[in-house]
């Protein structure tokens, strides 16, 4: 069960490297290291000696993505151990970048939607960032009734981490949050709530 | 037929500030405060000449905050077909208009870490009040500003007065000077936005430097005074209401309809805000687009037409009114 069809719905354009930039800079979770080894055979490895690439290995470390970047010789490839990590040096980096830098993020949704909310606090206008989706449709979901947020939920309804309460998952996102919403639902009749279904593999 | 409610407005002053350019402020007649406008904002000002009524849009430049008058500036051009030359040399102090309520097709970014403007002559009465607003709000920001002469350049030597020279740089044609845009723009802090408002080369040429260097098109904006060139006499038919009304060679389509009774929908009547599109049922000759609206193949289809800015080539078009 999920409310599907809200605007809000992010959707994503794809890498697609502009030459013009005079850097780029990639944030890579998981499957997103694909994204970019992609990008290399479509527009040939140039922008590489102007990259920077952070990547997090994420749910995919078994897929040992890193050593295939590593090979790639972009200019600086950062291997962080969690996501926050990632995102914090992504901060500092973003703090210190100038106007022709192009940032490029590719993932999971959740991992698209907290890099963009770091980037967005640099006034960046998130049109103007390269996403793609890569790897799980896991999704990252903010119950509206105690705003806990639950990582990677991949069915609706699912149990709020937070309260317990039984979610069903809607298609509105919140930029913010980088977060999905999930309403109660088995707020009439407690216990009614129908099973889950595995909506986001 | 607009979504304005024009307001009655009273010349309270009008001063001379530079090589044929006039500033003017209005207070309204019923003695009411203005509406607080954002700093890119401009009116359309409607001037009663004899019997003819003009309508030109005018960049607000005085402060936003300042409820009590709205202030413009005007370049009187040469051949001017009417509007200009009516506000320097018919328009005098205690005289009556009307105003149309502010619209902003030009405001800043209230995201960015930081603004860069870069006018071109008249092109600067947008950033006055911008600057101002961006003052009161600790933005931070800069000028860069090319003048003709610097007799002819408005409101340098204040500018620099109240910002600071290291806020508000003077480019003089005259003296060989010219804004160094690519050393502007490399090394800037991501989360610049760039403004540009001058003439049509000026802007083209600017922007199509910042998108060499990879600025994304949403940090750059731009607003151009559109003066597009008249042309022959043409007639349109109104495929609605049967009726045929002549253009004159110095006429737009929009006024050619006002003047015969014919409201038809507008906010900036400079090509810019979409607001007058209207439909081609058919033509016998070539549409001569001149906005900043409509994209490319809108504009070869034939099937659409900016009736502000642009006219035909030819002697008949009959329009979807
Ligand atoms: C958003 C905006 C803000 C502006 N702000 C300022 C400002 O702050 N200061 C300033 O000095 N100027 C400003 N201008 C320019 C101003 O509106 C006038 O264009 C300018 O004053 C010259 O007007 P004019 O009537 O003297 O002469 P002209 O430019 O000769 O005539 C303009 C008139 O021609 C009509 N026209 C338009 N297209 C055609 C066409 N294809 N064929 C025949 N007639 C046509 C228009 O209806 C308009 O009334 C602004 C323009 C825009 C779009
Ligand atoms: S009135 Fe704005 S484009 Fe014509």
């Amino acid at each position: 069960m999920l409310v599907a069809g809200i605007k809000s719905r992010p959707v994503y354009g794809g890498l697609n490297v502009d030459t013009h930039a005079k850097r780029h800079l990639f944030a890579l979770e998981g499957e997103g290291a694909l994204a970019l080894m992609d990008q290399v055979k479509a527009v040939g490895p140039d922008f590489l000696e102007h990259s920077d690439i952070l990547y997090v290995a994420a749910a995919s470390a078994a897929h040992e993505h890193d050593k295939a970047l590593a090979k790639l010789g972009a200019d600086t490839l950062w291997v962080a151990p969690t996501i926050p990590v990632l995102l914090n040096r992504l901060n500092v980096m973003l703090g210190q970048a100038h106007m022709g830098t192009h940032i490029y993020l590719s993932g999971t949704e959740g991992f698209i939607g907290q890099a963009q909310q770091v980037a967005m606090n640099h006034g960046v206008d998130p049109a103007s960032l390269h996403k793609e989706h890569r790897g799980s449709t896991a999704r990252r979901v903010q119950c509206v009734h105690c705003k806990g947020i639950t990582d990677n939920v991949t069915t609706s309804p699912y149990t709020c981490s937070a309260c317990g309460l039984p979610l069903l998952v809607r298609d509105h996102y919140s930029r913010r949050l980088g977060a999905f919403q999930g309403v109660n639902i088995d707020a009439e009749e407690p216990g009614t709530a129908p099973k889950p279904q595995e909506l986001f593999p | 037929m607009t979504i304005n409610t024009e307001m009655k407005v009273r010349v309270a002053k009008v001063t001379q500030v530079a090589d044929k350019v006039k500033r003017f402020r209005f207070e309204r007649v019923d003695g009411e405060p203005m509406p607080v406008f954002s700093g890119g904002a401009h009116v359309i000002v409607s001037m009663r000449d004899g019997k003819a009524l003009r309508r030109n849009p005018y960049s607000l430049m005085s402060s936003p905050e300042d409820t009590k008058g709205y202030e413009i500036s005007v370049l009187r051009v040469e051949n001017s077909r009417g509007g200009s030359a009516f506000l320097h040399e018919t328009l005098k102090e205690g005289d009556e208009l009307v105003l149309s309520q502010p619209v902003n097709l030009f405001p800043f970014d209230q995201r960015a870490k930081k603004h860069i403007m870069m006018a071109g002559g008249i092109g600067i009465t947008p950033f006055l009040a911008m600057m101002d607003q961006m003052e009161r709000e600790g933005k931070n920001f800069e000028l860069h500003y090319a003048v003709r002469t610097r007799t002819h350049g408005a409101y340098w030597k204040d500018l620099q007065q109240r910002y600071g020279a290291h806020r508000v740089k003077v480019y003089c044609d005259a003296e060989n000077l010219f804004i160094p845009v690519e050393k502007i723009l490399a090394n800037q802090p991501l989360g610049t936005h760039l403004y540009v408002c001058g003439p049509a080369g000026m802007i083209n040429g600017v922007l199509g430097k910042a998108r060499d260097m990879g600025w994304p098109k949403q940090n750059l904006h731009s607003e151009e005074f559109l003066a597009p060139p008249p042309g022959k006499a043409f007639q349109v038919k109104l495929a609605k209401s049967s009726r045929a009304i002549d253009v004159a060679p110095h006429q737009s389509i929009l006024e050619a309809l006002e003047a015969n009774g014919v409201d038809a929908p507008y906010l900036c009547r400079g090509g810019a805000c979409g607001q007058c599109e209207t439909g081609v049922v058919s033509c016998d000759g070539a549409l001569e687009h001149n906005d900043h609206f409509l994209e490319p193949d809108d504009k070869a289809s034939g099937r659409k037409i900016m009736i502000c800015v642009s006219r035909i080539k030819g002697n008949e078009v009959t329009l979807d009114l």
